[in-house]
């Protein structure tokens, strides 16, 4: 608060007024804001002063919108000769040849969905667990540190994943492919030759990437439960983990989802640290242990050294492929976390 | 206590057991990551590397240090894109918003949010190096100012409107106008907050390395001006991890402490701020 105005000044910010207070005031405004200009005398800048401000802050924010659509419409205008000259075949080919230039976008698809569900398959689960741990059995004192230390996680560049993947990880996960396939290699997910690089690590680094956000949200639904579901549980002679398991997560589910929804966006378009163990083959196999190929994997490789006018449009036409998938997973993550965060009397 | 009172004590315990397993996991990765890259980057990072250029291949030695300048060329283009966008348009929804142009708005930036960053590369691409004819330092700050807009946008509406509205009221009664109340009120009122958030975004793009890779490339000098290629730290970690040579896996592991400690400083610094003025202490 270096700079106080001289007519009013404001120390900090307090609490958000409730919505009574805010409704009140937006009738009042206008009223004032003629007042004061009567009052004044309205000079010619005076008068022409705020619907300036207005409609400056309004173009900016319209740029919003602006900057979409012009993604949206890149995305679909330069992908017009992969469109052109594969149609809707294009989704369901599984060839990808830049030598003869027959592209499909399905090993891609699998890839990026596949190594997309083992991390939510191995994430949910754990971050779930740790959100509980964190919202219902540690004290404050404890878990708020806790929680932070994990938000900060999430800041983590996805390259410095992809280098501790690369370094830590894929020895790792050599060693323990090697067991897994000693033991379990009959089964065809666990065949193959263990190379330390492929689908499962993909998922696995994914999933350590992801969990900080199912862990953030899911704990932040997990404490808008209201205390007297809690406690109406408890009293019922349910023991703390039977409220959890059958009132607080219950009433919890849809922001839980939506938390994994929004997880699941990440993941699906994540590419740096993805594209370092993944492999880099447009190949679908049944292993786990099979190297594969994601949508952006394939763009942060290919898009620099792509020759040939329908091979960038194919290119082109893979992000565009991605940006609807994405799309559609967000909008289902924020209806869930929309539903939960809406004030709703009858259940508070 | 019966058999079965019993049993749901030990499922109990069992199950908070897991939880805490879960959460105790959890933190132990961070304590893993965060700790072997300080170990293995202490280890290599040296005065050279933060003031040397990038040694031919096959030669040891030699820094990053077009690198980090590279990475500060991009964030002030990204600044330059995304702060204006950012702060005023949020200024327009918490000021003005109402409606459905506020609607699309708010769905906008939440669609923005959600592209994958490599998206926006390839849209960058299209728009900014396909007709200049290379890569440019330009095309790459661009691209990051694009995914800095929905994080300063949401941050800015948030802050200005935990502003009360007496305040507004105040000013209003005073005969100060509309545009004067914002600019010299509710704004000052909340700007600890509205610059938290606008480093938060600016710490969430410096880390990006997908957007760069076809926009500002690579350059293994100093690049001159803003329309050549540049190197950036991201990118730079990025081609030596996945380099065959010892001495290069070393300089991307100093890489990824320096980067590491400029992104998480920036974060702790920006939550540190948030929650002395009682704000929101989330980034997404």
């Amino acid at each position: 608060m270096e700079t106080l105005s001289p007519v009013v000044p404001p120390r900090r910010p307090s609490v958000p007024r409730l919505a009574i207070g805010r409704t009140a005031a937006t009738s009042l405004t206008p009223v004032l804001a003629g007042r004061g200009e009567r009052l004044l005398g309205s000079s010619r800048r005076r008068r022409w002063a705020d619907p300036i401000f207005r409609t400056t802050s309004l173009a900016f924010a319209l740029t919003v919108i602006a900057m979409t659509a012009v993604i949206a419409s890149v995305l679909f205008l330069r992908s017009a000769p992969a469109r052109a000259a594969f149609g809707w075949g294009f989704l369901t080919s599984s060839t990808w040849d830049p030598v003869f230039e027959h592209f499909g976008v399905l090993p891609f698809v699998w890839g990026t969905l596949a190594s997309s569900a083992i991390a939510l398959l191995l994430a949910l689960p754990l971050g779930l667990g740790a959100a509980i741990c964190l919202s219902e059995l540690l004290p404050t004192r404890w878990s708020d540190p806790a929680a932070f230390l994990i938000e900060l996680l999430v800041a983590v560049p996805s390259v410095v994943y992809g280098l501790v993947g690369v370094f830590v990880l894929v020895p790792l996960m050599r060693n323990i492919e090697g067991i897994l396939q000693s033991t379990l290699g009959f089964l065809p997910i666990f065949a193959g030759p263990a190379y330390g690089i492929g689908l499962l690590t993909a998922g696995i680094l994914l999933a350590v990437m992801i969990v900080p956000f199912v862990v953030t949200i899911s704990r932040e639904v997990l404490l808008a439960v209201p205390r007297a579901q809690r406690d109406a549980a408890l009293a019922l002679g349910a023991t703390r983990w039977e409220t959890v398991r059958h009132v607080v997560v219950p009433y919890a589910r849809s922001g839980i989802l939506g938390s994994v929804f929004l997880a699941l966006a990440r993941a699906l378009g994540e590419t740096m640290a993805v594209t370092m163990v993944i492999g880099n083959r447009p190949e679908i196999s049944a292993s786990l242990f099979a190297p594969a190929h994601t949508m952006a994997a394939v763009l942060a490789n290919e898009f620099t050294e792509a020759t040939g006018d329908v091979y960038l449009a194919a290119l082109v036409e893979v992000a565009l492929v991605l940006f609807v998938i994405t799309i559609v997973v967000n909008a289902l993550a924020r209806l869930l976390i929309l539903t939960v965060r809406a004030p709703d009397p009858a259940r508070v | 206590m019966t058999a079965h009172d019993l049993r749901r004590r030990q499922v109990e315990r069992l199950m908070f057991a897991a939880t805490m397993l879960a959460a105790a996991t959890t933190l132990g990765v961070l304590f893993f990551l965060l700790g072997y890259i300080a170990w293995q980057g202490a280890t290599s990072v040296s005065w050279a590397f933060l003031t040397r250029l990038p040694a031919p291949v096959g030669e040891p030695g030699g820094g990053m240090a077009n690198a980090i300048v590279g990475s500060g060329k991009l964030l002030l283009i990204a600044g330059l894109v995304g702060i204006p966008v950012g702060f005023l348009g949020g200024v327009y929804l918490s000021e003005y918003g109402r409606g459905p142009i506020a609607f699309s708005v708010r769905y906008a930036a939440d669609v923005l949010n959600g592209v994958p960053s490599i998206v926006i590369g390839v849209t960058a691409y299209a728009l900014l190096v396909v007709p200049f004819k290379h890569f440019s330092t330009l095309a790459g700050g661009v691209a990051l100012g694009l995914m800095m807009i929905p994080v300063s946008l949401r941050t800015t509406e948030e802050f200005l409107r935990m502003v009360p509205d007496s305040l507004r009221e105040a000013s209003l009664a005073l005969g100060a106008p509309r545009w004067v109340t914002i600019v010299r009120v509710v704004i000052p009122a909340a700007m600890r907050g509205i610059l938290a958030g606008i480093l938060l975004s600016l710490a969430r793009v410096a880390g990006e390395t997908a957007p760069l890779l076809f926009t500002a490339f690579g350059n293994r000098f100093w690049s001159e001006g803003w329309l050549q290629p540049t190197a950036s730290l991201p990118v730079m970690i990025f081609t030596y991890a996945i380099a065959p040579y010892d001495d290069w896996h070393r300089q991307a592991w100093a890489g990824a402490l320096v980067l590491l400690t400029l992104v998480l400083g920036a974060n702790i610094l920006a939550r540190m701020v948030l929650v002395r003025s009682g704000g929101l202490g989330r980034s997404s």
